[in-house]
């Protein structure tokens, strides 16, 4: 469409704020370069949820526990192992992305409501080992001091590092997104039974996606333990995939960047206002219900909205 | 049987309004909470009787203000925005009662009637356990009895089929939704003042049930009472099983037990309204 001549414009801006968020731990208390990292983590995470939900319109609705398995393979084979980190980096996400591929090959089959349901269940059971393993997880202590080589252990190091990884899976996902599979993904979700009438294979596809975010995913939580050095079972709680259902949909499913504005939204108000007061989740609940009445489409897709009628 | 309560009345509000209500698990926790405080304001066996009376009255209440303020306005919009929409709910529900109750443990004890253990068939059962197994029918006969037999229950049922043709007929079905609603959460209540007694009430009750209480419902049927009953039944019996037999691993089983119905019925057990 007419993006390929605006791409010098779109590009600018990006290029500037990815200029800021480098220098960012030059100019900011070290505090603030932490709360920055966790948002890359959420936001890498929402990303790759709004692979499957925003673009592909399937209720993936406990995404979280590919993050856990993805932060517990790391963790598990950097502590019991010994193999050198980055094989370990590399194996974990193709390991949440196998269990992705075995979660999503079962539930594919079934639609909507019972596609959700599937996979809480099957989410939930992983949840369930994990927590009851004590042998190899040390349940709900989780595991704590993971080995992470000093370079990227310190704030400034692990910033730079998740960073760098965060920006080149964005580029990733931005080029699937664009590509023909992303472009048959949203019609897909859009309209399933024309799609298939056309000859695509509606559930391979779907399937392939599944896969792809999850491996993001999976991405993200090895990050979460470079940024925490530790993994406990909430990660694989379902109240974390809703908690990230809810960034996507707060800065608006379907628009590429909109989880990412949904993903600081949520940890600023967790971080800033849990300063104030223990109740953050109260205000996050009212912003949410006002979100549902009055931006149905997220900030982001609001934002769209009024840039293209100003444009007209 | 407790699950059963609990997921009677989820399936309820899913059989009419079409509503995946997680919020339910907030008003059950509401629920355990207000009777503790009515067994703390007044003491005695009379407390508890009270307590199982008045809690789900308090939850009711709640639910009635939420649905007509702002859930009724949102009825005609997708599913996943209800769904996001309790869920908003729960969160601040559950703050609420932060706010209101603390975040310590809270325990209330049952009433001396049912101390000691019936012998039945060979085994000896907790009266207060053997008191549930008869509150669990007793509560799905009532709600059969109410579905079928009554005209508010027949409005309700007609209402989940086609809500244009109920309102054509001079039906005000917003507030028969809210009626319906309003029911299925005084059943939320009512489960959680019947667990108060056996458990410690926390803040995490609630997402530990909701969760467990969607699987049941949608391996029983979505909506359908009867459906709600089988659920409750595979997942009661598959964690005693767990228990028995392995106990470390005991909450594993019965999600495996869900995944294998899902996967070999994807639609439940029974019929689904849906």
């Amino acid at each position: 469409m007419q993006r390929s001549s605006l791409n010098l414009n779109v590009l600018w801006p990006w290029a500037l704020i990815l200029v800021l968020l480098i220098l960012f731990p030059f100019l900011l208390p070290r505090f603030y370069t932490y709360i920055l990292a966790v948002i890359f983590v959420t936001a890498l995470l929402a990303m790759s949820l709004n692979i499957v939900v925003g673009h592909g319109g399937l209720f993936q609705f406990h995404h979280g526990v590919f993050y856990g398995v993805g932060a517990y393979a790391f963790a598990l084979l950097l502590m019991k192992t010994g193999l050198p980190m980055w094989l370990c980096f590399i194996v974990s996400p193709f390991i949440a992305a196998a269990v992705g591929f075995v979660i999503g090959w079962f539930c594919v089959r079934l639609t909507s409501l019972y596609f959700a349901m599937l996979q809480i269940s099957l989410g939930s059971l992983i949840w369930a080992i994990a927590f009851r393993w004590y042998d190899l997880t040390h349940g709900d202590d989780g595991l704590h001091g993971v080995p992470i080589p000093d370079w990227i252990s310190s704030t400034t190091g692990s910033y730079y590092f998740i960073l760098l990884f965060v920006v080149l899976c964005l580029i990733g996902m931005y080029i699937i997104h664009r590509s023909p599979f992303g472009t048959t993904m949203q019609a897909i979700r859009d309209n399933p039974a024309r799609c298939s009438a056309v000859g695509i294979n509606v559930k391979r596809h779907q399937l392939t996606a599944i896969v792809i975010a999850t491996f993001f995913a999976g991405v993200a939580g090895v990050l979460f333990v470079v940024l925490e050095h530790s993994v406990f079972p909430d990660l694989l709680f379902w109240v974390l995939s809703l908690e990230i259902f809810i960034m996507c949909l707060l800065g608006g499913w379907f628009t590429f960047a909109g989880p990412i504005l949904g993903a600081a939204i949520t940890v600023a108000l967790r971080t800033f206002v849990g300063i104030y007061t223990e109740y953050w989740t109260l205000i996050l609940g009212v912003l949410l219900i006002l979100l549902i009445f009055f931006l149905p489409e997220g900030v982001m897709g609001f934002i769209g909205d009024k840039l293209v009628s100003r444009k007209r | 049987m407790i699950l059963f309560v609990v997921c009677s009345g989820l399936s309820f509000v899913l059989g009419v309004l079409r509503v995946p209500n997680i919020a339910h698990g907030s008003l059950y926790m509401i629920g355990a909470f207000s009777a503790y405080s009515i067994t703390k304001l007044v003491t005695g066996p009379a407390g508890f009787w009270l307590a199982l009376i008045l809690a789900p009255l308090v939850v009711a209440l709640v639910s009635l203000v939420a649905e007509r303020a702002l859930f009724c306005h949102l009825y005609q919009r997708e599913h996943l925005m209800l769904l996001l929409f309790t869920f908003a709910l729960s969160l601040i529900l559950g703050d609420l009662v932060k706010i209101v109750w603390g975040a310590e443990y809270k325990s209330i004890m049952a009433p001396e009637v049912f101390n000691g253990s019936v012998s039945l068939l060979g085994a000896s059962i907790p009266r207060y356990n053997f008191f549930l197994l008869l509150v669990g029918p007793l509560v799905a006969v009532a709600l059969w009895l109410f579905t079928n037999k009554t005209k508010m229950g027949k409005i309700a049922r007609a209402a989940a089929v086609d809500r244009e043709m109920v309102g054509a007929v001079g039906i005000n079905v917003s507030w028969v939704f809210a009626f319906a609603f309003v029911l299925g959460c005084f059943l939320a209540g009512l489960g959680g003042a019947l667990v108060a007694p056996t458990v410690s009430i926390t803040l995490g009750m609630d997402h530990n049930l909701i969760i467990e209480a969607f699987l049941i419902v949608t391996i029983g049927g979505l909506g359908n009472m009867w459906g709600a009953m089988v659920g409750s039944l595979i997942f009661g019996l598959t964690q005693a099983f767990g228990v028995l037999f392995w106990p470390q691993f005991a909450i594993v089983f019965p999600y495996m037990a869900v995944v294998i119905v899902l996967i070999w019925r994807p639609t439940g057990m029974l019929k689904s309204v849906w």
